[in-house]
């Protein structure tokens, strides 16, 4: 976090780069989002926290494609933006790491890493016979982990069910960040992850701010989310309960406004 | 492990039962690794037994006459296992790929001959028949929602009985029929070797189907959709357009397979493929396909394929009955799943 002089000091005064705005979205009769808005600013790590039910995974679902809204809007770097699928979130640079980890087991790292945007050969080859480029996004697979600072990930030629769930996080987390996104959705990156893997992630999230990446982090993890979050979004019963920062607010403050003890 | 053991004093063995204990690769897990690395591994030694075994069983077996005899015989079901394979890779099952085949092999051969429709017309006729019935599938399982093992066990019965209502259940003979239909029958001397035209469509339609598995995006999004479909759709993979051009790929597969049939029997009859369905997913699964998707080799097929030929001819050439013959297919199968298992089982 030394000052690169990229990244101003109060974020506030720049212009959000993802804003959303009242989303509404039901399932039947079951209210997930009942008017949620949000700010994302350049350069910061924005947690969203709630209960179970409460409307995190939703919201993150609407911001990133997974599901539509009913209404609202959503806007990137001011312009309005309609998701109907993953892929249009993807094309608007918001990358996301699902909570069931969204990699395929049996490909293998760099497959994974490219799963749903291959590369062709250049020339007829990759025009005519459509054949992928194997060995280049191998390459730059492996020059976007190091470019990203992940070196628990060695062989990008290994199947990713072969390596543990430390490792398999990273290669999602490598994906998110990779390619040039503009924004890095991260749904618990560290819920099934030991003491040491969880510290090289959140260690792998501040990296990314630090390179003026944002990202949404959604977490229970309160230690981890006051250890990373420059601002703090509080879900509650399908409505924004209140917005926090780790210096304004203790961790009970936000438990208390999590579950309606107490108001921001 | 060597060098603790030449390090040896006593007090340091302690540990040395402890790091054994915690080294869990036995010879056997490292076996497993290796067939899980590589489906197409175990197959291919099966293969390699089998043609040993029977001939030395038989000194026929090796002989020229019957080696063609059992390529000849392959290629249909080799053929309809290309198609089986492309749909195991995405977790499903074809139930109707034989009923699909012989329907195709209908309309192609009483077009041709019963409505005097050139015949390559005849073979565009089946091809589209072909496509609709895959169409018919792909709909199902990808808009319904429906398993593919319920859609193809209901399609099976609707393609067998549009085929027997179709047909009035008569045999077309090959001799009323062009000879482009029967083309595929033909046959040509390798070192002695008779190979049929119908074998080489069937190894040009694995090796176009290998390359596009193996080199092509589409190839890459079939095994994801398999392995794990949601992972595969949050990673931006449209899984059920890919699921339907598989379903609409293996029925065009399952065109050609109708045209190699005519040139095998030199007929097409409407009864011809009532026991290819189970031989093919036999294929694909002795091929290390796995049955829950995204795993397994197209060439893996190709031998799952060639062992079921070998050991029905081999057994035969044995002197064994022929229901023997459906009792160590039936085997084979079981054995093959419960590898099949056991190689999933991999974890580091």
């Amino acid at each position: 976090m030394t000052a690169t002089g990229i990244q101003p000091s109060l974020p506030e005064t720049s212009q959000p780069i993802l804003q959303a705005r009242n989303l509404v979205k039901t399932f039947g009769r079951v209210v997930g989002l009942d008017g949620v808005s949000l700010d994302l600013y350049p350069g910061e790590v924005l947690a969203v926290i709630g209960d179970n039910g409460a409307g995190k995974s939703t919201l993150i679902k609407c911001l990133t494609g997974a599901e539509i809204p009913d209404s609202g809007e959503l806007k990137i770097a001011g312009q309005a933006v309609h998701f109907k699928r993953p892929q249009d979130a993807r094309a608007h640079g918001i990358e996301t790491v699902y909570q069931n980890l969204a990699v395929s087991p049996a490909l293998d790292v760099a497959s994974n890493l490219f799963l749903g945007r291959e590369e062709r050969l250049p020339g007829p080859l990759g025009s005519l016979l459509r054949m992928l480029d194997t060995k280049g996004m191998r390459r730059k697979a492996k020059a976007e982990l190091t470019r990203l600072g992940i070196s628990t990930l060695q062989d990008v030629t290994v199947p990713v069910e072969n390596l543990s769930g430390g490792q398999r996080q990273a290669v999602a987390v490598a994906r998110a960040a990779a390619f040039g996104s503009k924004v890095v959705v991260l749904d618990e990156p560290t819920a099934a992850l030991g003491v040491r893997e969880s510290n090289q992630v959140l260690q792998l999230v501040k990296d990314l701010r630090d390179r003026g990446l944002p990202v949404i982090l959604i977490s229970h993890n309160m230690p981890h989310v006051f250890d990373v979050a420059d601002r703090i979004h509080i879900q509650r019963l399908g409505k924004c309960a209140a917005t926090i920062t780790p210096l304004s607010h203790s961790m009970t403050d936000a438990v208390a406004i999590m579950t309606g003890a107490a108001t921001a | 492990m060597t060098e603790q053991q030449t390090a040896g004093p006593p007090a340091v063995r302690k540990t040395d039962l402890a790091e054994e204990f915690l080294d869990r690769s036995t010879p056997l897990s490292r076996i497993r690794n290796i067939l899980h690395r590589y489906p197409a591994m175990s197959p291919a030694i099966v293969l390699l037994l089998a043609v040993i075994v029977f001939g030395i069983l038989n000194d026929r077996f090796l002989r020229p006459e019957n080696l063609s005899l059992i390529t000849q015989q392959v290629a249909v079901i080799g053929t309809l296992a290309i198609a089986q394979t492309l749909i195991i890779l995405t977790a499903g099952i074809d139930l109707s790929v034989g009923a699909v085949m012989v329907l195709a092999s209908m309309v192609v051969a009483q077009t041709a001959v019963n409505n005097g429709v050139p015949a390559i017309l005849a073979l565009l006729a089946g091809l589209a028949v072909a496509l609709v019935a895959g169409a018919l599938n792909g709909f199902l399982v990808t808009k319904l929602k429906l398993p593919p093992f319920i859609v193809t066990l209901g399609t099976l019965n609707i393609f067998i009985a549009l085929t027997l209502l179709y047909s009035n259940g008569a045999t077309v003979r090959g001799s009323k029929m062009p000879d482009l239909l029967t083309w595929t029958g033909t046959t040509f001397p390798i070192g002695g070797v008779r190979i049929s035209i119908g074998v080489v469509m069937m190894l040009l339609l694995y090796g176009v189907v290998a390359f596009i598995l193996g080199k092509t995006a589409w190839g890459r999004h079939v095994y994801a959709v398999g392995d794990d479909k949601e992972a595969a759709r949050l990673a931006g993979i449209p899984v059920n357009r890919v699921l339907m051009s598989v379903y609409l790929a293996a029925g065009a597969v399952l065109a050609a397979g109708a045209w190699i049939q005519i040139g095998r029997t030199n007929a097409a009859s409407p009864n011809a493929g009532v026991d290819l369905n189970l031989d093919s997913i036999t294929a694909v699964v002795i091929g290390g396909t796995s049955l829950f998707g995204g795993r397994g080799s197209i060439w893996g097929s190709l031998l799952g394929a060639l062992i079921v030929g070998v050991f029905r001819n081999g057994l035969s050439l044995a002197g064994l009955d022929v229901l023997y013959q459906t009792l160590a297919v039936g085997v084979l199968v079981i054995a093959a799943v419960s590898i099949d298992q056991w190689i999933r089982k991999v974890k580091s």
